[in-house]
């Protein structure tokens, strides 16, 4: 078994809200995260894949699909993007980095058939990041 | 949903690496240069890595701001501009990057509520790095 990475970036706004709580409740729990207006990072996603050695190729995986995929799949969706007001997913769903490296999963997972997704690992900043392995 | 979230941070202290129970000259064979009598120092990089279902209502695993406070308050304030050799924790332990991984990953299991502790990882220079996950074999 063989483990390649492809990493990836692109740049997105988000803010921390949940419209359960009151304001104060927002405030102290989400911090200055709590802006309404949105503040952004440069994320960089890491997206592992596993596999055996094809005997023919020498590849894992043809890593221009993989590069095609994670474009299609997920940076055209976030890059340059407000998550909370562009993205789908982030309408009922606070897009915290653990949320969106689960979403990022979701999104690959069903459309990688080239090769098995190991691991997910989106750096918010380069001193935070979340690995997620779609484990319930 | 279980996620794993890693926050790095830094601090710098000095060590001497000796163990009294050895002689001048194995302690200068097994420890060469970090042997020197006057110390030396580094600037470490600590990751820490929680992990647990992510919360839905908070989107988190745990609030950053409570980690970061724990890990100022417990370890950073406690380790950081300190000689190692100086501090309780290493009376009888020498101050190795093992021992420190070990030492703070015990600190972190011990004390802090939020969110168990998957792993500690050490930077002591560029080129060394340590991993301790309380014993268990690291995840893949």
């Amino acid at each position: 078994m063989v483990y390649l990475t492809r990493k990836a970036e692109f740049s997105a706004s988000h803010y921390y809200h949940n419209p359960e709580f009151d304001i104060e409740e927002n405030k102290r729990i989400f911090g200055k995260c709590n802006n309404p207006h949105g503040h952004g990072h440069n994320y960089t996603l890491e997206v592992t894949v596993r596999g055996q050695v094809d005997q023919r190729s020498g590849f894992v995986v043809d890593l221009k699909e993989l590069k095609e995929v994670m474009n299609r799949e997920v940076i055209d969706a976030v890059d340059h993007r407000f998550l909370n007001k562009e993205v789908n997913e982030f309408r009922d769903r606070i897009p915290t980095t653990e949320n969106l490296a689960i979403t990022i999963w979701n999104w690959l997972q069903p459309k990688l058939q080239v090769a098995e997704l190991h691991r997910i690992r989106l750096y918010e900043t380069q001193d935070l990041f979340v690995d997620y392995y779609g484990e319930p | 949903m279980k996620a794993y979230l890693t926050r790095r941070y830094w601090f710098s202290a000095s060590h001497r690496l000796h163990n009294d129970s050895m002689s001048e000259e194995e302690n200068r064979t097994v420890y060469g240069k970090c042997n020197n009598p006057h110390g030396h120092g580094h600037n470490y990089a600590l990751e820490v890595t929680v992990a647990g279902k992510v919360d839905p209502s908070t989107g988190m695993v745990c609030n950053l701001a409570d980690l970061d406070a724990f890990i100022h308050e417990r370890i950073v304030e406690r380790f950081g501009h300190e000689n190692l050799n100086m501090l309780s924790e290493f009376n009888n332990v020498v101050p190795t990057t093992e021992n420190l991984c070990i030492e703070i990953y015990n600190v972190i299991a011990r004390e802090f509520q939020h969110a168990p502790v998957e792993k500690i990882r050490m930077e002591e220079t560029t080129c060394n790095s340590f991993e301790y996950a309380g014993g268990r074999e690291l995840r893949a």
